[in-house]
């Protein structure tokens, strides 16, 4: 265990500075950076001055290495916009994304789970038909488009919500939904795929030979063993929340990281868009090395293979 | 033929046919602003026009217009964004599976990574840092694409690897190089196409997210994406600016999809857990 823990970290590591290296190079290959960071209106004696403030005038590895030496400290430069240090815009912004993404997670799980379980058992009935065009309709409604959508029937057409900005519980309804069944049909199509599956199985049988009850059976039974490829699939549905995270914070004016990153793209601040990223792999690097942990805690077949 | 899924293939055609002969279906330009017709509805409402069928936006530019235009851009960016990152997928899954070892391993990994990190982030990164435009909008949806095609073709490959005719073919002393292109390549296309067919769709979601997200096509090119998020903030007084180019992406993309779904089934039914 302790070496699975070991081989994993490392892994966890290399790939949080390959990204931000990558964004670094990105960031100076595509021009000098100054110009991305200096505001439109300023002067060449502005732009020779934030070269030299920057170092931008040394050769490009000590350039990096000042870069990385700054990162190691949390530093990741300043924003343009906002003229804050952008490592603390973004855990400001963070706690917005995470209430809303909670929310957004429980309508995925109560949509999916029914929906997946029923459809493998009644494979081909109206439930499974049903469900099968809410997922293949998901998938191709853009999810800003879904949010604006939700925004013009509930908010503009009927009144009944608000269409946008954090506020009281009712404000989280449209936006959790967006960001909900941005996760469902995904998630919806691998239970039903590994229900089905699972349903076939050995010990499905001697459950149902032993007398025990159909309820039992399946929300037990099965559903306990199909949970386990969404749990492994766990760090794709991360990419995915955190790209709906940005489309739907966008839509609902929430002020949370998806937000902060659009508004970094359209006021092209690269400082606090390098921040975001870097501090965005770091996150999604490490939740999911601490899923994999616990994942293999439960399930020895992972450690050993 | 009984079989063919002739509504997604009317859709399919619509649009095809509307990025096409764009100039000879409306005579209005997309980008040309008119002040003196701003916001019109569409012709069914009262105060609407015969003259634009679905009405004007805000710089009184002909929706049915930039929404033909639109379809241009959108075929456009599949095209070159399923050339380059399929074709990027499909030469690396075919190099991976067939050579196989640490470098094999080493390419998977980079897929894993792919799936884990959000490419839209590198997407808007390129975005900033290149400048908006056509081609960053390719570099970056292949980016979000490489990764799907070259597992699901590595896996292909694998498997073709342990047939007979790949072995006689070693036998008889041909390069790895030439039994990839001439051996492996063929027997891996009907599983690419299928993949491209199914990612169409993808494409043109990212295509018009990104725009959305001020990160596509820069403006005043008329995308869906663009049409949509310039309609946004006028919702309550002008809802057929965001709605139409709105169902225009939801009811192409299910028709690629549904299409996609039918030509998976046909050519190839293993792959149906895609």
């Amino acid at each position: 265990m302790g070496r699975f823990v070991f081989q994993r970290l490392i892994q966890s590591i290399i790939m949080v500075v390959l990204v931000a290296t990558f964004v670094f190079f990105l960031g100076r290959l595509t021009g000098n950076p100054v110009d991305l960071i200096l505001p439109e209106d300023s002067t060449p004696e502005d732009r020779v001055e934030m070269i030299k403030t920057l170092g931008l005038d040394r050769p490009i590895h000590e350039q990096f290495l000042i870069f990385a030496a700054n990162a190691l400290r949390g530093d990741l430069g300043t924003s343009i916009r906002f003229h804050e240090p952008a490592v603390e815009l973004f855990f400001s912004r963070l706690p917005n994304t995470l209430y809303l993404s909670v929310p957004a997670m429980l309508v995925a799980v109560l949509m999916a789970v029914p929906l997946g379980v029923i459809s493998a058992l009644r494979r081909g009935g109206l439930i499974d038909k049903l469900s099968g065009t809410i997922a293949v309709l998901g998938i191709a409604t853009p999810n800003f488009w879904l949010g604006i959508l939700l925004i013009f029937v509930f908010s503009v057409q009927l009144g009944w919500l608000p269409s946008g900005r954090m506020g009281g519980l009712a404000n989280y309804v449209l936006p959790s939904i967006t960001l909900g069944t941005f996760l469902v049909a995904g998630f919806m199509r691998l239970i039903r795929s590994s229900m089905l599956e699972i349903l076939d199985s050995e010990f499905v049988k001697l459950a149902r030979i032993k007398g025990l009850s159909e309820t039992t059976v399946i929300w037990k039974h099965c559903l306990r063993n199909a949970l386990i490829p969404v749990l492994t699939l766990w760090g794709v549905f991360m990419a995915g929340l955190v790209t709906g995270a940005i489309v739907t914070e966008t839509v609902f004016a929430w002020p949370g990281i998806g937000r902060l990153t659009y508004e970094a793209v359209i006021y092209r601040d690269f400082p606090l868009l390098q921040a975001v990223i870097i501090m965005a792999a770091v996150m999604i690097v490490f939740i999911n090395l601490i899923v994999d942990i616990l994942y293999a805690y439960v399930d020895p077949r992972i450690r050993f293979d | 033929m009984r079989q063919l899924p002739w509504i997604p293939i009317a859709l399919i055609s619509a649009m095809v046919i509307m990025a096409v002969f764009a100039p000879l279906l409306t005579s209005h330009s997309p980008i040309e602003q008119s002040l003196a017709t701003r916001l019109v509805p569409p012709a069914w409402d009262e105060r609407g026009s015969a003259e634009h069928l679905l009405g004007t936006d805000h710089f009184g530019r002909d929706v049915f217009a930039r929404l033909v235009y639109g379809a241009r851009i959108s075929l456009i960016v599949v095209v070159l964004s399923l050339l380059a990152g399929g074709g990027v997928g499909l030469l690396l899954g075919i190099v991976s599976g067939y050579v196989g070892g640490r470098l094999d391993s080493f390419l998977m990994r980079l897929v894993d990574a792919a799936f884990t990190f959000p490419a839209i982030l590198f997407a808007l990164l390129l975005a900033v840092t290149m400048g908006q435009g056509l081609n960053t909008l390719i570099i970056a949806i292949s980016l979000l694409l490489w990764a799907n095609f070259a597992r699901v073709i590595r896996g292909e490959v694998l498997a073709l690897k342990q047939r007979d005719f790949i072995a006689l073919a070693k036998v008889h002393g041909c390069s790895p190089a030439r039994i990839m292109a001439i051996h492996v390549l063929p027997n891996v296309m009907n599983t690419f196409m299928v993949l491209v067919t199914l990612n169409i769709g993808v494409v043109i979601v990212a295509e018009a997210s990104l725009s959305f997200l001020g990160a596509g096509v820069p403006p005043p090119t008329p995308t869906w994406g663009l049409m949509v998020a310039e309609g946004r903030g006028r919702i309550t007084s002008a809802w057929w600016l965001t709605l139409i180019p709105g169902i225009a992406i939801t009811l192409v993309v299910l028709a690629f999809n549904l299409f996609g779904d039918w030509l998976r089934d046909r050519l190839d039914p293993k792959l149906r857990q895609l």
